[in-house]
């Protein structure tokens, strides 16, 4: 649950609850944004993911950098992406 | 060198380890890396084995997982078992023991226990299930701790009532300074954490270099971040420097993330005392909820027994917490603590010092091993 994974933001899903759709390895599931409402995040931005929430914003070099060194982790990493993309915090079904 | 080779860019790494070395010279230094994310890193790449044997890393209290005690795992599992309760958890969790088990065997013996990726996978469940309530087992440093904050926002605007909260949010900063106070521990210096803070920040650590006059380098995740940050701790010591500095500024800014700040702050309060494995009770160390959530605080929902127990006998989780001895110098670890079987909370996380060092670190050793510690900083 430590592990902070890179993620690109698609699109704004609702401005309300602050979600956005991210793609993860291939995969999209929403994530809450609203811990970088002063970031002016855009679709296309990369961010570092956290338990649902984007934590910072990093440019395109680190998201490489950091999905690099994840994909060594292995196991710790498979675990994670799994548990992503068992999230579903709206209730919309989303392809992936 | 076998590890090395591994590396993004092995030139790079020679090159940091070369610097090391001669920065070290013929003296001994001991590092402290607080965070769990770094050990793993650590003992993945086999980091320990490419330093000088002048420079040694020990692992530090920054596994959320780990420093919870048995007590609160027990009053998880009393408020699991609850009727009408579904018990939300991070899977990390589910395996820790408390005195009489884990959630996983609450669950096997009929508990409502699920595992949640996000604070807000719980709210949701909340939400789908009007007629249960719903409590989520909050654990983590101020990386996790604004998630869930948000997360009791949005129950608060929605007026989600059948959602609560098991607050064990724990804070960086005063471990480190239990640790600075620990007669039993000579450090040189720290490596500082780097996803919590990108929340906090730099500040928070200044007292490290101001009051306890020890350096420490905020790093990144990499094997390069790493070395890098050892060899920034060492040129500070040899230029006679005590600095808080940031490697990893990539990601971490001097302030942090004030937005996550305010978010915490408006949420959470400081509790006065809060147990953690292994360091003791550590006054102003954790986090509870603001009495303007109270009626999201599950502590005050259930009955919790509050109880503290003592760690098994055989366990020496507080020792490797501390940095006092290495994970394998622990008499259960790898017999009858296992990550299939933990005794102790670090063989639980892959964050934990045993657990990494039980799956990565044991292959490295038996190499250098073989190889011989002298040889294998030769053929670098
Ligand atoms: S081997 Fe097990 S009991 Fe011993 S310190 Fe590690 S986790 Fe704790």
């Amino acid at each position: 649950m430590c592990l902070g994974i890179p993620g690109q933001v698609v699109e704004f899903v609702d401005t309300n609850d602050q979600l956005a759709r991210a793609d993860v390895s291939g995969v999209t599931r929403i994530i809450n944004i609203g811990l970088l409402e002063d970031e002016h995040l855009q679709p296309g931005d990369w961010v570092l993911i956290h338990v649902g929430f984007a934590m910072s914003k990093i440019d395109e070099e680190e998201a490489n950098l950091a999905l690099a060194s994840l994909k060594l982790m292995g196991q710790a990493y498979g675990d994670e992406l799994e548990a992503f993309w068992s999230s579903r915090i709206t209730s919309e079904t989303i392809g992936g | 060198m076998r590890f090395v080779d591994e590396y993004r860019d092995p030139t790079a790494a020679r090159a940091l380890v070369a610097q090391i070395t001669a920065l070290a010279g013929d003296d001994e230094f001991k590092f402290m890396e607080v965070c769990g994310g770094h050990t793993h890193t650590i003992y993945r790449h086999g980091i320990e084995h490419i330093l000088p044997a002048s420079v040694e890393l020990v692992h530090g209290p920054g596994c959320p997982v780990c420093v919870i005690p048995m007590g609160r795992v027990d009053d998880a599992i009393a408020v699991a078992k609850e009727p009408g309760v579904i018990f939300t958890s991070f899977g990390d969790m589910m395996r820790v023991p408390g005195s009489k088990g884990n959630l996983l065997k609450a669950k096997a013996e009929g508990a409502d226990v699920r595992f949640v990726y996000s604070p807000l996978d719980a709210l949701r469940i909340a939400v789908d299930n009007p007629d249960r309530e719903v409590v989520f087992f909050a654990v983590g440093f101020e990386t996790t701790a604004p998630s869930t904050a948000i997360t009791l926002l949005q129950a608060r605007a929605r007026g989600v009532s059948n959602f609560s909260v098991f607050c064990n949010h724990v804070t960086i900063v005063p471990p480190i300074k239990a640790i600075l106070e620990s007669p039993d521990l000579r450090l040189n210096g720290f490596l500082g954490p780097g996803h919590v803070s990108t929340v906090v920040g730099q500040r928070p650590y200044r007292f490290v270099s101001a009051q306890y006059g020890k350096p420490l380098v905020t790093a990144g995740f990499e094997p390069l971040d790493i070395l890098h940050a050892i060899a920034m701790l060492l040129t500070q010591i040899r230029e006679g420097r005590c600095e808080i500095e940031n490697q990893y500024s990539r990601v971490v800014r001097e302030e942090g993330n004030p937005r996550a700040l305010a978010i915490l702050e408006e949420v959470f309060e400081l509790r006065p005392h809060f147990e953690w494995r292994g360091l003791g009770f550590i006054s102003q160390s954790a986090l509870k909820l603001r009495s303007e959530f109270e009626q999201f605080d599950a502590e005050l929902r259930y009955h919790v027994p509050g109880v503290r127990v003592a760690d098994p006998k055989a366990c020496q989780c507080g020792e490797v917490l501390k940095g006092v001895i290495k994970p394998w110098e622990c008499k259960v670890f790898g017999t009858a603590c296992t990550p299939e079987t933990p005794i102790g909370t670090c063989m639980v996380s892959s964050e934990g010092a045993c657990a990494a060092y039980y799956n990565f670190g044991r292959m490295h050793r038996e190499a250098a091993v073989t190889l011989g510690r002298k040889s294998v900083t030769a053929t670098l």
